[in-house]
């Protein structure tokens, strides 16, 4: 079961994928970008890194917003008539049925100030707490996870800061932009 | 770095009293965030905290002396060449791992050598940790360095 849904949210985020490059619409292709991110979050999710999910919903709401944000002054088509209408109903039937599955998630939370791990027994950070000291001798168990049973994530945020020092440096320079002037 | 007794008194930078403190202060930053790096698989901390405070005690310096003088001791090609061998070392961690223990970025010194709770101890953690701390510090670095670089219009350019 859990395969299927799996499966279903990979072939949904390929479909993202391909209309978001090929679609005409700057906007739309925004919108299919976001597809993807919160599909790849949801993959997180039944993948059991719940933490992973959380990072990427909130990244992509971020980058959401301001790509969004960068091209609604280009892409903007008004919608009036019974269109409008229609548009309306749909948006606060959405806006209910977020609000009917948050008071569900809600009830399900365990109580302020108890782990949410305490109700999943096999989850990893278990695994972590109880093998991290004879698995990786190391005393820090964040140094521990960090740099040993997640050591790829790691290797994931030093590739990150890695890219933006290139592109500051790169952006910022002024001396390549005048040699380009010179052979214009 | 700078000699005791050499404080550069010019019209660069903040006051006298500014460049006396930052020049006495910067030595303790310097020796906290190598402990933090090197003691990161024991206690709290570890690269990144360490790198950041690493790269706290340049900023200071640059704060209290102008930019020029720290770019005679840390130019930017040198940070540069720091921070991708920083990234480089991290990612030969993992191929190393690859080649000794079968899997990419499995730990394959854990058994070598040291018991836990000791300096020496936690196979490739401690190795991370000093190329992570070399990486980030650097990075950080570069990313004020280049920033106050580009603050001054058409009239700032570097090599």
């Amino acid at each position: 079961m859990d395969m299927a849904i799996f499966y279903i949210l990979l072939l949904f985020i390929i479909i993202a994928a391909i209309i978001a490059v090929e679609t005409d619409n700057l906007l739309s292709s925004v919108i299919c970008v976001g597809a993807i991110g919160f599909g790849g979050s949801l993959m997180f999710l039944f993948l059991r890194a719940p933490d992973i999910a959380i990072t990427q919903i909130v990244v992509e709401v971020l980058g959401l917003i301001i790509l969004i944000r960068a091209t609604i002054a280009r892409d903007l088509t008004f919608i009036t008539g019974d269109r409008e209408f229609f548009g309306l109903v749909v948006s606060i039937v959405i806006i209910f049925v977020i609000f009917l599955a948050g008071i569900r998630v809600f009830e399900t939370l365990p109580d302020f100030g108890t782990a949410i791990f305490s109700k999943v027994h096999d989850a990893a950070s278990q695994t972590y707490i109880q093998k991290g000291l004879e698995q990786t001798g190391a005393a820090n168990l964040v140094a521990s996870v960090i740099l040993d049973f997640r050591a790829y994530d790691t290797l994931g945020e030093a590739t990150v800061l890695f890219t933006s020092i290139i592109g500051a440096t790169v952006i910022m320079r002024q001396k390549p932009k005048k040699l380009l002037e010179e052979l214009d | 770095m700078i000699q005791e007794g050499k404080i550069p008194n010019g019209v660069k930078g903040m006051t006298v009293i500014v460049k006396t403190i930052a020049s006495w202060v910067k030595v303790l930053i310097i020796l906290f965030g190598i402990y933090i790096i090197i003691f990161g698989h024991l206690t709290p901390g570890g690269g990144f905290a360490g790198g950041v405070i690493l790269a706290s005690s340049y900023v200071l310096l640059m704060l209290a002396f102008g930019r020029e003088f720290v770019e005679e001791n840390l130019s930017l090609p040198l940070a540069s060449k720091l921070d991708c061998f920083g990234a480089l070392g991290f990612a030969m961690i993992a191929v190393l791992g690859f080649v000794f223990g079968g899997t990419f970025f499995v730990n394959f010194l854990v058994e070598r050598y040291g018991q836990p709770l000791e300096l020496l101890s936690a196979g490739t953690i401690p190795l991370s940790n000093i190329a992570i701390g070399l990486k980030v510090g650097a990075s950080l670095f570069l990313v004020t360095l280049v920033l106050s670089i580009s603050c001054k219009g058409k009239e700032c350019r570097y090599e």
